[in-house]
């Protein structure tokens, strides 16, 4: 049960000036993302239930809930939604807010990976996969680790990890082009 | 036909290095030039628009500048997530005056042109609409040996953009396939997601995702599963041998890129289509194609 107290009702109209979520109050909760979502059942609030929380403003819920972090961005729900509500960026948006408020679930590894993506991105230009994981469990479980090794074999036998640490060459010219001020926000 | 700037993305050099290998091969065989993106960054995937979507845009939007600056009309993203990414840096940067105002100040602080006019396009459309089912009819110079497969669309490709092919029931894979003589099942969850990196994170759930695809498949008759995205093909491949203990299934069927499947068909070599690469089913990957004979058809 939630009770009105507990609710920001201002803090959802934020969304409707954002890229892609314009479209959020329309929603008429039918429940097609969730039934078209293939996650929706590991899920502790299914997407249907997400949007009518951000919608009356819940925000703890909708920002701590694993949902926004399970969905794979697969944009099953954002296709299939009558009202033309592009689901995955409100989803998107959610997960940017969680992280800058430090409000997801600790430990839980998927916002780690995302984060840890972020600042290899950020500081060679390119991913590199192992690496990728090594820093993922570290920071997260590392216990993934053995679960990873069962097919590191498989992929080891066909050539296909690659142990090169990758970074772009004109690096510099990446750094400036982001960090210039950000005016839209 | 004017060169593509091919942008590989990370996974294309490592994991998915049979699809280009394979992509390479296929277009050498069609004569349709490709240029590496000289010095290409990372487009961000999906987790990096899960922190900083400004910067999300700006990385894709480098790669596109990039290939504007070598000249080239359009950039070939054969990995879906690369594909989707730079191409919602387009639309967005085309429907927000905003955003575009900021990537247009970002690329000029680095020194790099605005990207107008650049394409974004992903190896199976210019296969269908550039190539066409017809040239692949007339190319083909092998009969296919293997047993029918599965059309694997996934999410990325075909969704949210419908340039790829139609969201709800993409056929052009199935239709150049069948072109070259393979048999195709009617694969009803071709557009479900594998779920990604979920495999690396929640590993219990995509390992769950990943069997129902290939229990599905299996039952539909496939004896293979061809893709068209490096993540969904780790994850049916890598992952297939846990999914066998896990379930006590017997499932053993390769994963397959469609460019190494067409690659074949137009007489491509089993080691320069990265064959070699497949772990799951490798046994029947070898039986089925690695045969010297070829049979020119007539």
């Amino acid at each position: 049960m939630k009770f009105q107290r507990e609710a920001e009702p201002e803090w959802p109209h934020q969304f409707t000036k954002l890229p892609g979520c314009e479209r959020l109050f329309s929603c008429i909760q039918c429940g097609t993302c969730s039934g078209t979502c293939p996650l929706s059942i590991y899920m502790d609030y299914t997407p249907r239930r997400i949007i009518n929380l951000v919608r009356e403003g819940f925000r703890a819920d909708a920002l701590a809930s694993q949902t926004i972090w399970l969905c794979a961005s697969c944009y099953s729900c954002a296709v299939h939604c009558p009202q033309d509500i592009h689901i995955t960026d409100i989803m998107y948006s959610l997960k940017r807010e969680a992280i800058q408020h430090q409000m997801y679930p600790k430990r839980f590894p998927i916002p780690v990976l995302a984060r840890e993506f972020y600042s290899l991105v950020r500081s060679r230009g390119r991913n590199s996969e192992v690496w990728l994981v090594l820093r993922l469990a570290l920071k997260s479980n590392p216990f993934i680790l053995f679960t990873m090794m069962r097919s590191a074999w498989g992929l080891l036998r066909t050539g296909r990890i690659s142990f090169k640490f990758e970074k772009i060459r004109r690096m510099n010219e990446l750094g400036r082009e982001l960090s210039t001020p950000q005016e839209v926000r | 036909m004017a060169a593509f700037s091919y942008f590989p993305g990370c996974s294309l050099k490592a994991t998915g290095v049979a699809y280009e290998e394979s992509l390479l091969t296929l277009f050498k065989i069609l004569d349709i030039p490709l240029e590496e993106l000289e010095d290409w960054n990372c487009c961000g995937a999906t987790s990096y628009m899960a922190i900083d979507e400004e910067d999300a845009f700006l990385l894709s939007a480098r790669d596109l500048s990039l290939a504007r600056q070598a000249g080239n009309r359009a950039v070939l993203a054969p990995c879906a997530a690369c594909y989707l990414v730079l191409k919602k840096t387009q639309d967005y940067v085309r429907k927000y005056p905003k955003i575009r105002e900021h990537v247009a100040q970002s690329l000029a602080a680095a020194g790099l042109p605005m990207m107008d006019g650049v394409m974004v396009r992903h190896p199976l459309e210019v296969l269908y609409n550039d190539v066409g089912v017809d040239v692949f009819k007339e190319k083909k110079v092998r009969h296919w040996r293997g047993g029918p497969v599965a059309c694997y669309y996934g999410c990325q490709a075909v969704r949210p953009y419908d340039e790829v092919d139609r969201p709800h029931n993409p056929t052009r894979m199935d239709e150049l396939l069948r072109a070259v003589g393979v048999p195709t099942v009617d694969f009803s969850l071709k557009t479900k997601c594998c779920g990604g990196s979920l495999t690396g994170t929640i590993h219990d759930v995509g390992i769950r995702l990943n069997y129902i695809l290939l229990k599905e498949a299996a039952r539909k008759g496939a004896q293979a599963v061809v893709t068209l995205c490096p993540l969904c093909q780790f994850n049916l491949d890598a992952y297939q041998a846990e999914i066998r203990k896990q379930t006590g299934e017997g499932l053993n069927l390769p994963v397959l890129y469609f460019t190494q499947v067409l690659g074949w068909a137009l007489g491509g070599d089993y080691k320069a289509l990265g064959m070699r690469r497949c772990i799951s089913g490798a046994d029947l990957v070898k039986h089925w194609f690695a045969r010297e004979e070829v049979e020119t058809y007539v």
